[in-house]
């Protein structure tokens, strides 16, 4: 038993060493940031580093004894619904959010939690389509989150208390944060979500100690902006409605993390699909900088370039994946940015320039043709009634995908065979109300029968679509392989070092693949569908692989 | 204006809790038989501020209520207090008030004791002489973290000012270990292979033990990874008692219950 003045006197003496020395644990520096991959025990980021390749350096766990994987423990979440955050680990502590807006500091290897922040975001909230939290981001001993209620909240990483919070824009509006923000330097950067009501989108960049922004990038150009042109005048006799003003609210939301390339001081975005979704009619031109990749400089966040991948967007194909940076593409010493799109199309774009360097489908699709010389897609909208591939949800959507610079494969959770038939209408904009134009419905192999159901019982099978894994040559597009689940997925893949794959699935397997051939190595049934993105770690000498499934997180190792 | 309607009606409220005492409530033991000096001195600054413009200093500037009877109509238990002043009442025109838990403890000690407390003998401490002590003599921000300042060490007080009442903030600082938190007590490990771990508990389960180490680290520990585990009963935090003068430490609570959270 210690004595009291004993206690006293060492509690005064941390206090003092912490004042006179620097702290070193739990300190992640950008540079840090920056150098990800020197230390694989930790995952710093959204996608594990800088270049977003959700690729893990650890090498313990391997294809010839995954078959040995055991639950370590488990993390139920006590808020009911989809959830999706990836994990950051920082020198044994699990950050985590959960919905609405929590976050939560946890033991890496039991489990436990060392704090919890809760935040209630405004009951008045409008937010479509899961209404989720993705994750955190980190600097230094601060925690970083973008909330449903469109703030940014700053949180001490060590006692979950709150720093600083900042309005990024009105969310009875129909604005919102649901992406983990990305940390470059001294500056948080996110976007807005909120395509689906009638948003001018943007990005915006926040000092990171006092929260007051520093600079903003509209993803809808307003008048006398380049890219403005592209949200063309009405004709003068319009069959149809026609909005003179669609590009206030032409959408163009921010959903997902951006990457950074340290040498180009250029940060990536993918940008979401235009406002209304599907009444192109009302909204002529080519609609910047929705369906698109915006490269922005960091320190101001001016526009380097752009690459529109669905000019004129009228089947939602958001363009919000992550961008997966490349470097020395396909031996031709061209850092690239790689991308498996919601429509249908591998791509590839020198990351200085924004040149067009190779596009071609890794699913079925019949919206487009072919590339011009620009890489402009030739369009071939299809008659009404007839289905176009892909489908609403995309050949893929905002799953993450993966890079493997040991197999130099890509890896991408794609919906194959999967179609919708559009049927636009026109949409007259009201603030904070839904501003689709129409919706899509399945393309069904028996018209006129009910709907479609996928989970526990599953009609959907492969007449209407299914999922897989489909591993990409990233120089040329080529299917390397494929590996097929009877029901789609909405999972983020990760590779590590030692050519493995984990990825899930609305099934609510977690699965092993060999990253090389596709082989099936190892599965769990977790009992609910998968809808994150895994990730890895170690603490000590085990290596640890996570996913969400359900409303629980599962933490993997090899037994000691 | 809105703040004069709210006013108006808050007293509107406590006119319809107020008026006149049931006769069974007389001699029945329905609150907490003591509040702290400072709990009221804390609740007459509130109602001098949001209830005495409708209420009067004197609790009687509604007709047919007075409110230094100390008793009332429609509310026996300082939980009904509480409620009705949260709450509202739509009947009587009153929107609900949030008061913290520290503010709340105040208003009705205060409202429990407005007969017999004189105002005259109360010491309200200076918030800004209140933060010199805290982060100066009282050498407070050595453990403790306000806001972006102080250490990690000992437990937060950021928005001490609205989760502990004026009287277990003062005893805190004059008694600290009669108002420590169980959680919070410092703990002592020793792994087996002798490293010694001081710190503040923040979690703990049958196998492991959470901790904030003197160093500011948060770390976990399997308890079978431990050759020693001692939960320390007395707070490593010094009484102030005797070494800051009466008006320092009237300053300093003052100043602690001016925390009300990040702004």
């Amino acid at each position: 038993m210690m004595t009291r003045s004993r206690l006293l006197l060492m509690c005064c003496a941390a206090a003092l060493i912490c004042l006179l020395s620097p702290r070193v644990h739990g300190q992640v520096t950008s540079q840090r940031l920056a150098t990800a991959n020197s230390e694989p025990q930790n995952w710093l980021t959204y996608s594990g580093n800088y270049q977003s390749h959700r690729f893990s350096l650890l090498d313990q766990i391997t294809p010839a004894n995954v078959k040995n994987l055991k639950l370590q423990w488990v993390y139920q979440s006590p808020v009911a619904g989809n959830w999706q955050t990836t994990p950051l680990v920082v020198d044994g502590v699990m950050y985590i959010t959960q919905r609405p807006n929590d976050v939560v500091a946890l033991d890496a290897v039991t489990g436990r939690a060392f704090w919890i922040y809760r935040y209630t975001p405004n009951p008045n909230r409008i937010v479509c389509c899961g209404a989720n939290n993705r994750g955190v981001a980190i600097l230094g001993d601060t925690l970083f989150m973008g909330t449903l209620d469109a703030n940014l909240i700053a949180i001490e990483a060590k006692s979950g208390r709150q720093i600083w919070k900042t309005e990024v824009a009105n969310t009875t509006s129909g604005y919102s944060i649901t992406h983990a923000p990305l940390i470059v330097k001294d500056k948080v950067i996110v976007g807005v979500g909120g395509g689906e009501y009638g948003i001018r989108g943007f990005i915006a960049a926040y000092d990171v100690n006092t929260g007051k922004e520093a600079w903003r990038f509209y993803t809808i150009p307003g008048p006398g902006e380049k890219g403005h042109e592209t949200w063309e005048a009405c004709p003068p006799k319009a069959d149809s409605f026609c909005d003179p003003e669609a590009w206030k609210h032409g959408g163009g939301s921010i959903w997902m993390t951006g990457s950074y390339d340290p040498q180009l001081n250029l940060t990536y975005w993918g940008v979401g699909n235009v406002g209304p979704d599907y009444a192109g009619a009302q909204r002529p031109g080519d609609n910047l900088y929705t369906d698109s990749v915006v490269a922005l400089d960091v320190d101001t966040g001016t526009l380097r370039w752009h690459y529109q991948f669905t000019p004129h967007d009228v089947y939602d194909y958001d363009s919000v994946q992550v961008p997966v940076l490349v470097d020395n593409w396909g031996r031709t010493g061209i850092n690239a940015l790689v991308w498996a799109n919601r429509n249908g199309n591998y791509y590839a774009l020198d990351r200085a320039t924004g040149r067009f360097l190779l596009g071609r489908p890794f699913v079925k699709v019949n919206w487009m043709s072919e590339f011009d010389e620009r890489g402009r897609p030739i369009q071939t909208p299809q008659p009404p009634g007839q289905p176009t591939y892909p489908g609403n949800q995309g050949g893929t959507n905002w799953y993450s995908p993966s890079f493997s610079p040991r197999t130099n494969l890509f890896y991408v959770s794609a919906w194959e065979d999967y179609a919708s038939i559009y049927g636009p209408s026109p949409v007259e904009y009201k603030e904070g109300r839904n501003f689709t134009g129409g919706g899509p419905r399945p393309f069904g192999p028996v018209p006129g029968a009910p709907g479609l159901s996928r989970a526990p019982i599953n009609t959907w099978t492969e007449a209407a679509g299914h999922g897989a894994v489909i591993a990409l040559d990233v120089a040329t597009g080529d299917q390397k392989w494929k590996f097929n689940m009877t029901d789609v997925t909405d999972s983020g893949i990760l590779t590590t070092a030692s050519n493995l794959l984990f990825t899930g699935g609305r099934e609510g397997y977690f699965q092993a693949l060999d990253a090389s051939t596709g082989t099936l190595l190892w599965k769990a049934n977790l009992g609910a569908a998968i809808n994150s993105g895994p990730m890895s770690y170690r603490v000590g000498t085990r290596q640890y692989v996570v996913t969400v499934s359900g409303l629980s997180l599962f933490v993997f190792a090899l037994d000691e | 204006m809105q703040k004069i309607i709210d006013l108006a009606v808050l007293a509107a409220v406590l006119a319809a809790v107020g008026a006149t005492a049931l006769a069974s409530q007389q001699g029945a033991q329905l609150h907490d038989s003591q509040y702290p000096d400072v709990d009221i001195a804390h609740g007459a600054g509130l109602y001098a501020a949001r209830c005495a413009p409708c209420h009067g200093a004197q609790g009687d500037a509604v007709g047919g209520v007075n409110l230094r009877s100390g008793k009332f109509r429609n509310a026996i238990t300082d939980r009904d207090l509480a409620g009705f002043i949260r709450v509202g009442s739509q009947a009587a025109g009153m929107p609900p008030f949030a008061l913290d838990d520290t503010d709340m403890a105040g208003i009705i000690a205060y409202l429990r004791n407005m007969n017999s407390f004189d105002a005259a003998t109360v010491k309200t401490g200076n918030v800004a002489r209140g933060r010199e002590v805290f982060e100066g003599k009282g050498s407070c921000t050595k453990c403790h973290r306000v806001g972006r300042v102080g250490s990690h060490v000992g437990p937060n007080l950021t928005d001490i000012g609205s989760v502990r009442s004026a009287g277990s903030i003062q005893r805190s600082l004059l008694e600290p270990t009669s108002q420590m938190m169980p959680v919070n007590r410092p703990v002592r490990l020793v792994t087996k292979d002798g490293t010694v771990i001081n710190g503040r508990r923040l979690n703990e389960d049958t196998y492991s033990i959470q901790v904030m180490d003197e160093r500011e680290r948060i770390q976990s520990f399997l308890k079978s990874d431990l050759r020693e585990y001692t939960i320390v009963k007395t707070s490593p935090m010094p009484s102030y008692k005797g070494t800051l003068s009466s008006e320092e430490l009237s300053d300093l609570l003052g100043y602690l219950l001016s925390l009300k959270g990040p702004s």
